[in-house]
């Protein structure tokens, strides 16, 4: 018989069975027993885990989306009950809406006292079950092995998402037999469909008879890390591809079937195109209404080919004529093997008059303006031209994600790391705190505003205590910058507290002993950009802003795509 | 697009917390539940919920997927009333006195093929077993004369008409996969 061990210390074996490395956490009255075991576990003998010591359980699982995004691994979090794993809820949001592999670990009060309102308890399992993809209390030490084997296989298996397991006090003292479990199969769960061959038939040969086809590329590619298949499919069709927000990386931004972003804020071509379209084929991507604008008249000249691995994103918002339920790596091999060779050159090029009109009427003034105060395009576009798109773009939630996604470049997969879904604000900076400890050589280089930066700024602690190299950059306009756009252009300007009294910045980096730097003359960007990226361990370029810029191009709510619009109506 | 009366039968897991999560995606698409039943199925560890919704076809279809998207829920699919056979249990408690100064409502309950379960000198409690449209009715028929005091409905009951077991298949098949999964040496422990 083996020796029994404590439910902290199973946790801690199963934990290292996954080989998870790095856990972002933070303790608490109902995780104690597993931090006093984790103690042996980050050092000494046992060492098995670095534990990233954030200053907010959001920053926890925030930081844990960014690696796992980056990494393509599971991110893993440890927080205390009741308020601990409140605090984490934001996140486990955000982690499902952008299908993003998390497992929150929580503590919990002991069984014995569940249901008494005691000291930190929260009702986790009904506040977690409508935001995540499982959550599981563990009772009993005995189910430890199993639970974090499931627990992990359900967040990274099929679509992925937040997994989260409620672990009472009692369960972590209670000792038993550690007995390694490994859960890959769930009889009532199918993670990744077949595809059905007839159906691959039938969406090859719409493809073959297609005259302007255009794919749109989701995220789908890159969590089925399927970028070399999209590759030899879209090249032999010759199929142009946009991109969602959240897929910019699944396709390189040099590639020249690239024509650009889709959505509300994205390039003008392939928003304008969609509605000429005679085949859109959709891939590893949800029409998002920030994608499609008004659905009533969108793509209805357009027969759909839908490929999702989720069976519940078909016929959602678009109703598809041919559905592929399956793993993009699976179904896209299947359908190059069938589509002809084709040359759609004509249709292509007609996408480069509305990429001059979009370069004329947009780009040109927001990267290379030549008076005034700086933009945040230029800024964008000064990091993107010093990294050659090989960097991992992080931004907040705001103008400075819509312009830092517009303007940066990606060059190599899993390179856009942004709050997509849900639109968090705050998710930035913790996120790139997180992406640093994937491991990777590439710079990690975040965008914020003055608001979302202030929302997670306690993770400034994070980064000084670990010296994580994020490259971050303040776009401070003084302003919540995207309200105060919508406010401005259908609120009839009336500035409802979106201006923002700013602290000293330089004052707050001191006081971390982050390296700072401020730039308002656009003479010194170029330079102060790489000092940033030249410097050791983390940097703050404070970038000093025009208070009222506009992101444009936009298709205005309720409008369709075909009506996006370069330059804002003046009333 | 029309709305009508659609049955919804859901297989989960029997495990805690399921519940909460169907109606979660009925709240979310916010669709009434008309009526809800659950109870253990045919199949060991399998629960089996029936939820009737009036709503249309593009919903319940949208419906069913957000369910069986669930981890722990096996199998969701619905059904119209004529593809599939739906009863209900309904108790009624009514007053004796009434009853037996008016012959009107003997007579109802009799048509009614209601069963009587207790008869004392305040009240008569009778069981009836039919078409959800059919305790309506009766209920309907009764509450006129103003002599019910307690009515209790089971919500619906249904079972298909397929002539294949559909999760009983499904189970089998994912059990053969599991097996291969076995074949391919990898340690495998489900509950």
């Amino acid at each position: 018989m083996a020796e029994k061990i404590t439910g902290a210390e199973i946790l801690m074996e199963s934990l290292k069975a996954q080989g998870i490395k790095t856990i972002f956490g933070y303790p608490g009255g109902s995780i104690m027993p597993v931090y006093d075991a984790l103690f042996d576990y980050t050092r000494g003998p046992k060492k098995a885990f670095d534990h990233i010591l954030v200053r907010h359980e959001q920053g926890a699982v925030h930081a844990a989306q960014g690696y796992a995004r980056v990494s393509g691994q599971v991110g893993t979090v440890i927080v205390t009950s009741g308020p601990g794993v409140a605090n984490t809820l934001t996140g486990i949001a955000d982690a499902m809406i952008d299908s993003t592999p998390v497992v929150v670990i929580a503590g919990q009060v002991g069984v014995g006292v569940l249901g008494t309102d005691a000291f930190q308890e929260l009702d986790l399992i009904t506040v977690a079950q409508p935001i995540c993809k499982w959550v599981y209390q563990i009772r009993r030490p005995e189910d430890i092995p199993w639970a974090v084997s499931k627990a992990y296989y359900l967040a990274k298996s099929g679509r992925p998402g937040p997994v989260v397991l409620d672990f009472p006090k009692n369960a972590q003292v209670t000792k038993c037999e550690y007995l390694p479990t490994t859960v890959n199969f769930v009889r009532s769960y199918i993670p990744s469909p077949r595809p059905n061959e007839a159906h691959i038939q039938e969406a090859a040969a719409i493809i073959n008879a297609a005259k302007k086809p255009l794919a749109l590329v989701g995220q789908g590619v890159e969590l089925g890390n399927a970028h070399e298949e999209l590759k030899a499919f879209l090249e032999k069709a010759n199929i142009p591809a946009g991109r969602t927000m959240l897929g910019l990386s699944a396709l390189s931004s040099s590639h020249p079937l690239n024509v650009g972003m889709l959505g509300m804020h994205g390039n003008y071509a392939p928003n304008i195109k969609q509605q000429e379209a005679d085949v859109v084929i959709a891939i590893g991507m949800r029409f998002s209404d920030r994608v499609t604008g008004n659905l009533a008249s969108y793509l209805k000249q357009a027969k759909v080919i839908h490929l999702d691995i989720d069976h519940a994103e078909i016929n959602k918002n678009v109703i598809a004529d041919v559905a592929i339920v399956a793993d993009c790596k699976e179904s896209l091999p299947m359908l190059t093997a069938l589509v002809n060779e084709a040359d759609h050159t004509e249709w292509i090029e007609s996408f480069k008059s509305l990429q001059e009109r979009e370069e004329e009427k947009v780009t040109r003034k927001a990267l290379h303006p030549t008076e005034g105060p700086l933009l945040m395009g230029e800024v964008a576009n000064a990091v993107a031209e010093a990294t050659q798109g090989m960097g991992v773009t992080v931004t907040d939630v705001g103008q400075n994600q819509l312009f830092s996604t517009r303007y940066s470049k990606y060059n190599t997969p899993r390179s856009i790391i942004t709050s997509g879904g849900l639109g968090t604000m705050g998710y930035g900076l913790p996120a790139a705190v997180g992406a640093t400890f994937a491991e990777h050589d590439r710079p990690v280089v975040v965008f914020m505003g003055d608001g979302g930066l202030q929302m997670t700024i306690q993770e400034f602690g994070t980064i000084m205590e670990y010296q994580c190299p994020v490259k971050m950059v303040l776009m401070n306009n003084n302003f919540l910058g995207n309200v105060r756009q919508w406010q401005n252009m259908f609120f009839q300007k009336r500035y409802a507290f979106t201006h923002m009294l700013n602290p000293d910045y330089k004052q707050i980096a001191e006081a971390y002993k982050i390296p700072y730097l401020r730039v308002s003359d656009r003479k010194e960007l170029a330079g102060a950009v790489r000092q940033m990226l030249d410097t050791k361990g983390p940097f703050l370029l404070e970038t000093v802003i025009m208070e009222e810029d506009d992101v444009m191009p936009m298709t205005v709510p309720g409008a369709s795509v075909s009506e996006m619009l370069l330059e804002k109506e003046t009333k | 697009m029309e709305k009508k009366l659609y049955t919804i039968q859901v297989y989960s897991e029997n495990v805690v917390g399921v519940l909460n999560l169907v109606t979660a995606v009925f709240t979310r698409n916010q669709v009434n539940i008309e009526s809800l039943n659950v109870s253990p199925s045919g199949i060991p560890n399998v629960h089996k919920y029936t939820v009737t919704v009036i709503t249309d076809e593009a919903q319940v279809k949208k419906l069913i997927k957000q369910i069986e998207r669930k981890v722990d829920v096996i199998k969701s699919s619905y059904y119209l009333e004529e593809e599939i056979f739906v009863s209900e249990l309904a108790l009624f408690k009514v007053s004796t006195p009434a009853v037996l100064s008016n012959p009107e409502i003997s007579r109802i309950v009799r048509h009614s093929g209601a069963k009587i379960l207790e008869v004392n000198e305040t009240y008569t409690t009778m069981q009836i077993c039919v078409k959800p449209d059919a305790v309506t009715e009766l209920y309907k028929k009764l509450t006129k004369f103003k002599c019910i005091l307690q009515y209790s409905r089971s919500g619906v009951v249904a079972i298909t008409r397929d002539k294949v077991e559909r999760v009983s298949e499904f189970l089998k098949e994912q059990e053969n996969q599991q097996f291969s999964f076995l074949e391919e040496g990898i340690n495998e422990e489900e509950c």
